[in-house]
């Protein structure tokens, strides 16, 4: 048994580890109930199953060049992945759709309720949002 | 490796059709975003089955403009996500919209028009003599 031969099973291995969490986010976002346990499915083969997809691909063609570019799509990926799910959370939050009586920790809401609310002030302001009463 | 390619194919289709049924049904464009970050992540992986069952190479830049765009696009829906109401969506009768244009510019709102009686058009719409308003009547 050659080393290609063992570099080829590992590289199947990892294929189908890989599309298998493909798979398993697809029916993770079809039967969830909730916007974030969605994105909480949604978000395994972002980060794992192309890190194993690629792992396979990369046994599987043997290049040093061909690595680089698989490498530089794993970074590429673990810089935007984070930004885009926090994003799509906060967005989920701020119009409603994260239903809180699904979570076991919410400790968004209760900073929202626990921080202070600012006191009316006696005299208005003259900003932009309450502009002083024309004089002419 | 053929078999390989076959299991993950099919595993790559179930997880892209699933995410298609998800981005139809979704109730809100976030639900939609996610499924359709799970479409893309499955096109990515297929492309990448592709690559590896053929051993060729020059598919590999697909790879970063798919997560540029999917990354793009998720952002972009989520920073213009606005709260929806129910019954969004459904097309507002002319009334609905003469009463939200008239509130808009604070007038009143002109019955005849939205109930499609037939009006006088050169007859003016406010009466001509303004109504007795000692506070702002002097100003104009």
């Amino acid at each position: 048994m050659t080393w290609t031969a063992v570099a080829d099973v590992l590289a199947g291995i990892c294929l189908v580890s890989g599309a298998f969490l493909a798979f398993a986010a697809g029916v993770g976002v079809l039967r969830f109930p909730d916007l974030l346990a969605r994105m909480h499915a949604g978000t395994k083969p972002q980060v794992l199953g192309l890190i194993l997809l690629l792992t396979g691909e990369a046994l599987r063609v043997r290049n040093l060049q061909v690595l680089g570019i698989l490498v530089l799509i794993v970074i590429f990926q673990l810089l935007t992945a984070p930004v885009a799910a926090h994003m799509v959370g906060r967005a989920g939050y701020r119009t409603g759709k994260v239903r809180s009586e699904l979570l076991v920790v919410d400790e968004l809401t209760a900073d929202h309720f626990q921080s202070a609310v600012p006191a009316p002030r006696s005299e208005p302001d003259h900003g932009l949002d309450n502009p002083a009463p024309r004089k002419d | 490796m053929t078999v390989v390619a076959i299991v993950c194919a099919a595993l790559l289709l179930g997880a892209a059709v699933l995410a298609l049924i998800r981005a139809e049904r979704g109730p809100s464009m976030l639900d939609r975003t996610v499924a359709l970050d799970v479409f893309v992540t499955a096109l990515v992986g297929g492309i990448v089955v592709e690559a590896a069952l053929t051993g060729r190479t020059d598919t590999l830049p697909l790879l970063v403009v798919l997560s540029m765009v999917g990354f793009v696009g998720s952002v972009t829906i989520a920073r213009f996500a606005a709260a929806e109401p129910k019954g969004e969506g459904r097309v507002r009768t002319a009334e609905e919209i003469a009463q939200e244009e008239a509130a808009r510019a604070g007038k009143e709102i002109d019955h005849a028009l939205v109930n499609g009686e037939p009006r006088d058009l050169h007859e003016p719409k406010y009466p001509r003599s303004l109504p007795e308003n000692p506070e702002k009547g002097g100003d104009r």
